[in-house]
């Protein structure tokens, strides 16, 4: 990273501006788009942050409740960082960024109990439904974290069960019946850059930061996950501001879904 | 049986809706969506920019290299596990043939430009459409080409060469035949032709004329979409 | 019989046909195939007597002697400097062509230019594509300070410039930024408010949009006037 333009960020900040004019708390503007992947997925939906593009799909199949909890349903999340999207990311196995990226997007739609498991299983011990919820950036103008959570929520959203003929998936055929999506967790991340603290960065905030925090936030305003990134520590009353900013943005959120 | 109506009511000789969009992905040198009936394809191309590992470069001429990747929700049945494949790994050696007649990367030695092609969803003709959104984005990341590249899939289906397959009619029958074309148009070369299935002699000849004709008009479109992310600047 | 199929500043795409014959002749990013001249990029159609040129709408940048550009350190050796300038391969700043100074051999180059650092440099040699020379000596060459940097295709910059640098002293004008164009795309600019620098990127950002369209200057002027106002 280069000295110059963490300088001159920093004294930008200091001035109360950023890069592209916007408050610290403010986000880009958000557009969320349904089924555009209609006739292959179950769910799918399209997030952008300004020029932030994110993809997420929704499949659904069948499988055997784990023998730990024979009633339910499951989920899994996957996030590619695909090469099209950032010229920086590699073709290839996912790399460590994207192994945590999925696992905080999941965290949260597993923690926040968005989805009902025990509607997910069919038969106990026999079947259960699994939702399989791919997510790719197209385009990566920074805050991927923020805008692959929404994505994947916009997704479930969006999804609809197949119908089941002879005990197998007849893809073509929907039910028109919605995924048991009870809660909407959503996330925000905030990041540390200096002293300030700042929500949805650009490329360039982004390659500066020192520390972030991904909070999970349930409508009554309940946390249900966290995950602390970033080269530097954070003190607990900056974590309590850190999560003050969240719980005020994930407001926001909500009304876009 | 005798095929004497398509089976969503498109003449013989008729393309599904196709849509055209340059400049889709910010980031990257060049990109573009093309759609044909249901099948979306995006496209970026990265670079020129150095090859690694070094053993790969070619000293005299640039190296194009392509990649097709289905997301896994874009398929029709189950999901498409991620990572190569058989498949997407020859598909993607045959895009790259199908650019490379038109591409010259002559003034770039030593370098890669990367093309990158996802199917955000599915429903036949998939190379085609990669292709012709590969050729798209690599003219709006402005690497030379002596000519575009359209391509367009042609087949036989219960005894009739129709263009431009739908998924329906791939599984005609259980015994259509599939010909994955791609032209230069200008320059009149097939650049890509690829097929499963029977055909006579005669018959191919007759599909290459219509996948002929059928590429001319995706090459209006795909110009179309390019002049348009320029003509439309004014009024954003 | 030669015939022009196409008029001057028409927009023409990779393959298209531009004349018929042997009296036209091809210029910048056209090759004759046959009777015909044929456009290898999407562009803007230029015309100077019987050459038919392309001015394209993109496309990466090629290093040229005399090129002045901006670049980052990325390298940092024994003789030298080694510098990302937008070009798929690094370039080289030796020690002697850096400065006048007298650097002892084998001190720590990193105390003149660091990594990450970014330089305004000439390129005083291209031998090869792998093989290019950068100098530091000549009014207005040196290391940029804080500041913001963007990018903008390789093609727009004799837009962004304008005739004898009308174009870019108008962004400077209004907005009292001080600002670096590099022949590489790469602008460096500083303002003394952020909003003044943000009017700036709009502006760059507009001329770059909108550099294949007549009347920019004109119209420049009128959005920088009306801009202004609301700083």
């Amino acid at each position: 990273m280069s000295n110059i333009i963490r300088e001159h960020l920093l004294e930008l900040f200091s001035k109360d501006f950023r890069l592209d004019g916007r408050k610290f708390d403010q986000y880009r503007d958000i557009k969320v788009e349904y089924g555009i992947s209609s006739r292959s997925a179950e769910g799918s939906a399209r997030v952008k942050i300004g020029n932030t593009e994110v993809l997420a799909g929704v499949k659904l199949e069948l499988g055997e409740p784990y023998s730990d909890n024979p009633d339910e349903g499951t989920i899994m999340v996957n996030v590619e960082l695909l090469p099209l999207s950032n010229p920086e990311f590699e073709s290839g196995p996912p790399g460590i960024e994207a192994v945590e990226l999925s696992r905080v997007v999941d965290r949260a739609i597993r923690e926040g109990k968005a989805l009902n498991f025990k509607k997910l299983c069919i038969t106990p011990k026999e079947q259960m439904w699994i939702v399989l919820i791919d997510i790719y950036p197209v385009n990566d103008a920074g805050n991927l974290f923020d805008a692959a959570a929404l994505a994947a929520l916009a997704a479930l959203k969006d999804a609809k069960f197949p119908k089941i003929e002879d005990g197998k998936i007849s893809y073509r055929e929907s039910t028109g019946q919605k995924l048991p999506l009870e809660k909407l967790p959503l996330s925000c991340t905030v990041y540390k850059i200096g002293n300030y603290f700042l929500v949805d960065p650009v490329s360039e905030e982004e390659l500066i930061v020192d520390a972030r925090l991904t909070v999970g936030v349930l409508e009554d305003g309940t946390l249900c996950s966290l995950q602390k990134g970033g080269d530097f520590g954070l003190n607990p009353e900056e974590v309590d501001q850190m999560v003050d900013v969240a719980v005020k943005k994930t407001k926001e959120l909500r009304k876009v879904l | 049986m005798v095929y004497e109506k398509r089976l969503d009511g498109r003449k013989f000789d008729e393309l599904r809706p196709v849509e055209a969009n340059v400049g889709v992905v910010k980031r990257a040198a060049g990109s573009a969506m093309f759609k044909i009936g249901k099948t979306i394809a995006i496209a970026a191309v990265y670079g020129p920019r150095e090859l690694y590992p070094q053993v790969f470069q070619n000293p005299t001429n640039g190296v194009l290299r392509c990649n097709y990747n289905m997301m896994a929700f874009s398929g029709s049945g189950d999901r498409v596990r991620p990572g190569p494949s058989r498949r997407s790994k020859e598909i993607s050696l045959v895009m790259e043939k199908a650019l490379l007649p038109v591409v010259d990367l002559s003034g770039y030695a030593g370098t890669v430009v990367d093309v990158f092609v996802e199917l955000v969803q599915t429903d036949a003709g998939t190379r085609c459409a990669g292709i012709c959104a590969a050729a798209m984005a690599l003219a709006d990341a402005g690497i030379p080409m002596k000519d575009l590249v359209s391509s367009v899939a042609v087949g036989r289906v219960g005894g009739k060469i129709v263009l431009d397959l739908s998924k329906e009619e791939e599984d005609y029958e259980g015994h259509a035949t599939d010909i994955a074309t791609a032209f230069s148009t200008r320059m009149g070369q097939v650049t890509l032709l690829q097929m499963d299935g029977e055909v006579s002699r005669e018959e191919l000849k007759k599909a290459l004329e219509l996948a002929k004709s059928g590429c001319e008009k995706i090459k209006e479109i795909q110009v179309k979409a390019l002049k348009a992310k320029y003509v439309g600047d004014l009024n954003e | 019989m030669s015939k022009l199929l196409v008029q001057e500043k028409e927009i023409v795409v990779p393959g298209q046909d531009l004349a018929e014959g042997m009296d036209y002749l091809p210029g910048e990013d056209v090759i004759r195939d046959k009777d015909k001249l044929v456009s290898t990029k999407l562009g803007i159609v230029g015309l100077s007597g019987r050459l038919v040129r392309i001015v394209p709408l993109n496309g990466p940048y090629v290093p040229k002697r005399g090129d002045l550009v901006i670049g980052k350190i990325v390298g940092v050796g024994i003789g030298g400097w080694r510098v990302n300038i937008g070009w798929p391969f690094e370039a080289n700043l030796s020690v002697k062509d850096a400065t006048s100074d007298f650097i002892e051999k084998g001190s720590d180059l990193s105390k003149y230019f660091n990594y990450g650092d970014y330089i305004i440099v000439e390129i005083v040699n291209v031998a090869s594509s792998k093989i290019i020379d950068l100098s530091m000596k000549g009014p207005g060459l040196r290391k940029l300070g804080s500041g913001r940097l963007i990018t903008i295709p390789a093609t727009k910059v004799p837009r962004v410039i304008g005739k004898q640098g009308s174009m870019i002293s108008l962004v400077k004008d209004y907005t009292g930024c001080k600002i670096s164009v590099g022949q590489n795309g790469i602008i460096w600019l500083k303002g003394d408010e952020p909003k003044k620098e943000l009017l700036a990127i709009k502006a760059i950002n507009k001329i770059e949009n909108e550099s294949h369209i007549s009347g920019l200057t004109d119209r420049m002027k009128e959005f920088l006037e009306r801009e202004k106002n609301g700083l």
